[in-house]
Formats: C-alpha cells, structure tokens, sequence
C-alpha cells in the first residue's frame, strides 16, 4: 500500500507533517525549559527539547549528529544538570519566586529578537537547493581528520581541561564542614 | 485546507525561524530566571538553536554539508565543557552561600 503525497483533508505532505510536529515538540519543551516552576520537571522538559532536535537533525540529514546529540545532550548533561538540581534543591528553595524582577523586560526582549530574527530570514534571498542524501559518517570523518584536524585537537584539550577543572572546582576542600 | 504549510520541511526559512524561536526562548530564560541551574540550561537552549542553524546551512547547501556536521559536533563538544565547568561553579558556590539563586550573590557588591 502506498501513502498519498499530501495528506487528506490537511494539504501538505508527510515530511512537513513530520517537520511540525518536530518543530512543535521542540518549542514547547524550550517553552517549558524556562516558564515552569518546578526546576526537576524544566530538566526533563530539556531532555524532550533534545530529543526532538535529534529528531530534526534525522530529518536535515545529519544522523551522526543526531547520535552525537543524543549520547552527549540527552545522555550525558541532562544527568549532569539533573543531578546539579538534586544536589542543590533545599526545602528553602522557592516555588513560587522563580523569575527576576526584570522578566517582563526580558520577555519583551525575546519577543523582538524572535521577530527580529524572523524578519531578518524571511526577507534574505537564502541560495538554497534541498538536500537530498544524507551525510555518510565516512565524509564526516575524512572532513574531521583532514580539514578540521586543528579544532579536533583543541577540543579535545579543552575537554581535559574542562574534566579537570570541574572536578577541581566541585571537590570538597579538604577539613571543610559538610 | 493548511495547504500553505505544504513544503515547508523543504524551506531553510522555517528552520532557520525555529532556531530564531529556541534562541530568543533561551534568552529569555537566561535573563529572567532566579536559579543559576536553570540560567546554564537556558544557555544550552542557546547553544542548541545556533546548532540547528549550522545543520540547516548544511542540509541546504550540499557542499557543506560535511563542514556544518564536523562543526555541529565541535560545537556539542564545547558545550559539554561549558556545562560541566558552569555546573560544578554553581556547586561550589552552593556550598559557601546554601542557594542556588543568582540574586543572593552579592558578595562583590559590598
């Protein structure tokens, strides 16, 4: 059985519905990052964020980097930022104060860089042919180890040193309290 | 009846709109929120939008799809390390002043 090329009673096609419902799942999980209250549950709203920009880079063509965001966003500093919130959520914490004073401001200044940039991208004439294959992680690899060697290998030290730094700065000062 | 959607997962417009909409949904987070943990996670909101374009480049420019892969994954790298050094800072700040609100953190204020 085959599919019709645009949905019925809709009007767009498969992949635009696949793109909305991504772009959809995205920004309500960003939405929810910084308007709920309960810090726990806008760290489980990142991971869903995440999840869903994997989705889009699938769809854009890049499945390495879907994986990538996966292993190291989902799995590796959604734990870390959960497990930050675990270790510093008192009972002292507030529930009901989450936001600065200034939050109206910065609203409306979201608002007008969103239209801003909104703007910016409708109005450009972007050069744009569609992609049609997907990046082989082959080609990524040979980009990676040829073109990019030097920021390969930079990142790598800025890694290390950000390991050990962070360790150095979360470890307990030795005869501290606590 | 939406048949003016129809296309749009072949438009850069749109994704590039969606990554202006994470962006300035990060911002907003990152200036209006209390919690210095919450503040870091509207930073990788940020990181992540910037990313998405990159990829959006990518995909609809085929000679550089390669390039804004290699660069999407630097790009996830560094922001590895800037979530761990900035997590373990609000730890260790924590652990002098028992809050994590960044308002309560006047001590060169005074």
């Amino acid at each position: 059985m085959t599919l019709p090329p645009t949905i019925p009673l809709l009007g767009f096609g498969w992949n635009d519905l696949l793109f909305l419902v991504l772009a959809a799942f995205m920004v309500v999980g960003g939405l929810a990052v910084v308007l709920q209250r309960d810090i726990i549950r806008s760290g489980l709203a990142m991971i869903f964020c995440f999840a869903a920009l994997a989705g889009l880079y699938v769809t854009l063509g890049t499945p390495v980097v879907a994986g990538a965001q996966v292993l190291v966003y989902i799995g590796a500093i959604s734990v870390l930022v959960l497990f930050a919130i675990m270790l510093t959520q008192t009972k002292a914490a507030p529930r009901a104060l989450v936001f600065q004073t200034q939050a109206l401001p910065a609203a409306i200044a979201a608002v007008v860089l969103a239209v801003l940039i909104g703007l910016t991208v409708v109005s450009t004439n972007w050069p744009q042919q569609a992609a049609t294959t997907a990046v082989a992680a082959a080609d990524l690899a040979a980009k990676l180890f040829s073109a990019y060697t030097l920021p390969f290998e930079v990142v790598s030290v800025l890694l290390l040193a950000a390991v050990v730094g962070g360790v150095f700065l979360a470890k307990r000062e030795r005869g501290e309290a606590d | 009846m939406l048949s003016f959607l129809n296309g749009i997962s072949q438009s850069l417009d749109a994704y590039l709109v969606l990554s202006g909409i994470l962006f300035a949904i990060g911002s907003f987070g990152f200036l209006a929120r209390r919690n210095a943990i919450s503040m870091l996670m509207s930073i990788e909101l940020m990181v992540n939008a910037v990313n998405l374009a990159f990829i959006a480049f990518g995909a609809f420019s085929p000679s550089l799809a390669a390039d804004a892969g290699v660069i999407a994954l630097i790009v996830i790298a560094s922001a590895a390390a800037e979530a761990t050094v900035g997590l373990a800072i609000v730890i260790a700040i924590y652990r002098n002043k028992k809050t994590p609100l960044v308002d309560e953190y006047d001590a060169m204020r005074q």
